[in-house]
């Protein structure tokens, strides 16, 4: 499947998870981008105390509230928040018991990272619930704070314990306030209206996890959304000189005479050279093409980015949300 | 640019232990297991640690399971001049141990049945680095090899391996325990007297939230643990010391990638303040040019060809270099500038394989590729 859906457009929780590395800040970000072109606000949200988003920007670490930090094409505009567990987690208690300045003295002892050691599943309630406060809210003229929701997520090893807040609330108390929020939070991470997206790249083990990522979320009931297929590079080679140029079959002679009809004239190692380099290429556009057939498993929509020789920098960003924008995002 | 000599160091015997850290993902387990394989080949008697290998990586050193043991690599065409010892490392058995060893017969049980010791032993981030060091303490004080080559386990960032201990440490520690558990009773007043009254709200707000059993759990662990606590510690320090000491080094892995050399830069500023020993950069994954022929001539004969419609391999191949020699000179001025910061640091450039490293083949090849041949 290519592209994006209808279904997709209607969620208003996009989670981006992905092998470490894949590039899920990169394409989370460019998804906001995406979604928030036309004149829709969007929400870019990280949860790893990482400030990626910030570096991304370009801009100083990001304080713990919502704060713009694009402009879209179309008048529309992308905020950001880093939710800090242990902020959320004092922003929490003090809504019901009144913590007040003992609240940054038990930051500074690390008591709040203790409470969240106790018991692992908090920390991932606490974010968890953070995030669906900002989906959920409502400005007073009745309509969503935001259009859409874009989560930078842990990497496909860790996600599924992350979402799965019914298992983490196990471990909590049975009663208690936290319990009571974390109800609505389930209801809505297992909805319609959330979508889990996959960041992968063409390669072998990025793609069987991906693909174990895909299933263990049909498990748990979470529904994954697109495959997001980072740092594709085009096939330079003409189709049918893929596969035996793969097994090192490339005819230097005809090379080196295209070369000099072209005026260009080479020693031998040059040649050689080049050969041995079109030859890794044929090899990567092949474990490429596997790769690909495998990913298809999922069934899942795909959407391709490329890859951007230069570096991801803003402008990349614009660049990447306009592919997306191209393959039907909105 | 300082070359890193890797058959100079992999034949010193002075060589003791090496360490391949980095960023996630840049090629730890790898390189380490390259390196252990041509240590050997080479005549040495080399034992390798490896954390959560691929699997067929791990079967190509003959390794099927996870049993917490190294075994000696015997798969056919392998035949070095030394002995290769290979080992997966099991954290949760690691662990294990330790308790065994530490505590007595019936303390031990009780500590290992404890709720909270599961959840430490098993998904407190921290634990694995730990074990990868005490297991490194293990390996080395076996004395049954000349050289011990670890893999450290797949974090974000290379410096969790330094700091991890230290926060199971802390917690481990119990201060905070003790106090959430059993504020009455506990030690630590004067901090208490510091937070006041609201120490007394977050341990009801805590215990509400996680419930008093967890609380209850958590405080018997520390209280069982208490006795063998010093032990613990001891241990982690004598492996910290072990990995200050001359025979040891650090081979930072790294992609020629922005995020992975800032990250590889912390960690060699992190070491220096260490006064830990850097052995060099391993620059994995590069992607040099093998042609001399400038991109832009490439490109200009590519239109032409392309325009003749004539050749259209000969206009392929040098699309092809033009593409290369456009990821080859970023890579170049980003591992220049990190020359450049810490020029003290002997490097190598280790080029993608244009396939997976999975066989002992494979891994030969990296070997070769890290000795610069
Ligand atoms: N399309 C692309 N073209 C070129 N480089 C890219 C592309 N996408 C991502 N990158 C680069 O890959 C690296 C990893 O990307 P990113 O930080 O987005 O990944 P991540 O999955 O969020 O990583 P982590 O698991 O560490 O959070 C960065 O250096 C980024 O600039
Ligand atoms: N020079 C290379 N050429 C081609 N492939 C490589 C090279 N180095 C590593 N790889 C491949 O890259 C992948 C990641 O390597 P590896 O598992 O060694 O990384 P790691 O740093 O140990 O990762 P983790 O942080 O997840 O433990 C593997 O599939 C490996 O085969
Ligand atoms: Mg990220
Ligand atoms: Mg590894």
């Amino acid at each position: 499947m290519n592209g994006w859906t209808d279904e997709l457009s209607r969620a208003r929780l996009h989670v981006v998870t992905g092998k470490g590395g894949t590039g899920k800040t990169t394409v989370a970000a460019a998804l906001a981008l995406a979604l928030a072109t036309g004149g829709r606000r969007v929400l870019l949200v990280e949860v790893e105390n990482r400030q990626g988003i910030a570096r991304l920007f370009d801009r100083p670490p990001l304080p713990y509230a919502e704060e713009r930090i694009a402009s879209a094409p179309g008048g529309g505009e992308v905020r950001a928040l880093a939710v800090d567990p242990e902020a959320a987690l004092l922003e929490y208690l003090d809504m019901f018991y009144n913590l007040g300045f003992a609240g940054r003295t038990l930051r500074r002892m690390g008591a709040i990272e203790f409470a969240t050691t106790l018991a692992p599943g908090l920390r991932d309630v606490l974010l968890t619930g953070k995030v669906k406060e900002c989906v959920r809210r409502v400005r007073p003229t009745g309509r969503h704070e935001y259009d859409a929701v874009v989560l930078d997520a842990p990497p496909t090893g860790r996600v599924v314990r992350f979402l799965d807040v019914t298992r983490a609330m196990a471990e909590l108390a049975k009663a208690g306030p936290i319990r009571g929020q974390s109800e609505g939070v389930v209801k809505l991470l297992h909805s319609g209206d959330t979508a889990v997206h996959l960041v992968a790249l063409l390669e072998e083990m990025p793609v069987r996890e991906t693909l174990d990522a895909v299933a263990e979320l049909d498990a748990a009931d979470l529904r994954p959304g697109a495959v997001f297929v980072n740092r594709v590079n085009p096939p330079r080679l003409p189709e049918r000189s893929l596969v035996a140029a793969a097994q090192g079959r490339v005819d230097a002679e005809r090379v080196r005479a295209g070369l000099a009809s072209a005026g260009l004239e080479v020693d031998d190692d040059a040649v050689e050279g080049l050969v041995d380099q079109a030859v890794e290429h044929a090899m990567r556009v092949r474990a490429e093409q596997r790769a690909k057939e495998l990913l298809a498993e999922a069934d899942l929509p795909s959407l391709e980015l490329p890859e951007l020789t230069d570096g991801v920098d803003v402008a990349a960003l614009y660049e990447l949300a306009e592919v997306l924008v191209g393959r039907g995002v909105r | 640019m300082n070359r890193l000599d890797v058959d100079a160091l992999l034949d010193d015997p002075a060589t003791r232990v090496l360490v391949c850290c980095g960023s996630g993902g840049v090629g730890k387990t790898t390189t380490a297991a390259a390196l252990a394989v041509r240590a050997a080949e080479r005549g040495r008697h080399a034992v390798v640690l490896t954390i959560d290998p691929a699997r067929r990586l791990a079967q190509s050193l003959g390794l099927r399971e996870l049993d917490n043991q190294p075994r000696e690599v015997r798969v056919e065409g392998f035949q070095p001049k030394g002995g290769l010892h290979a080992m997966m490392l099991d954290m949760r058995r690691t662990f294990d141990d330790m308790v065994w060893a530490h505590a007595g017969r019936e303390r031990a049980e009780q500590i290992l049945a404890n709720p909270f010791y599961q959840t430490i032993s098993t998904s407190f981030s921290g634990t694995q680095e730990y074990m990868a060091m005490e297991k490194l303490g293990q390996l080395v004080g076996r004395d049954e090899w000349d050289l011990v080559v670890v893999d450290t386990p797949p974090s974000r960032s290379a410096l969790d391996f330094l700091d991890a201990p230290q926060r199971l440490s802390t917690v481990l520690d119990g201060k905070l325990i003790r106090m959430l558990s059993a504020p009455a009773r506990a030690g630590g007043r004067g901090i208490r007297k510091i937070v006041g009254a609201g120490f007394g709200l977050f341990t009801k707000a805590v215990s509400t939230i996680v419930g008093g059993q967890l609380l209850q759990d958590a405080s018997t662990f520390v209280q069982a643990l208490d006795s063998m606590f010093g032990g613990f510690r001891q241990r982690a320090q004598a492996t910290y010391d072990l990995l200050r000491s001359p025979g040891t080094g650090f081979l930072v892995v790294a992609a020629a990638e922005p995020d992975a050399l800032r990250e590889a830069s912390y960690f060699v500023e992190r070491l220096s303040a260490e006064d830990m020993p850097l052995t060099g950069l391993v620059a994995n994954r590069t992607h040099p040019v093998l042609a001399p022929l400038a991109a832009s001539g490439a490109q200009a004969a590519a239109d032409r060809l392309e325009r003749s419609g004539d050749a259209p391999l000969a206009a392929a191949v040098l699309r092809v270099h033009a593409d290369r020699v456009a990821v080859a000179d970023r890579e170049k001025r980003l591992l220049a500038r990190f020359t450049r910061a810490h020029p003290g640091v002997p490097l190598v450039g280790v080029p993608a394989l244009p396939v997976d490293v999975h066989d002992l083949d494979g891994l030969r090849e990296i070997g070769r590729r890290l000795a610069g041949e």
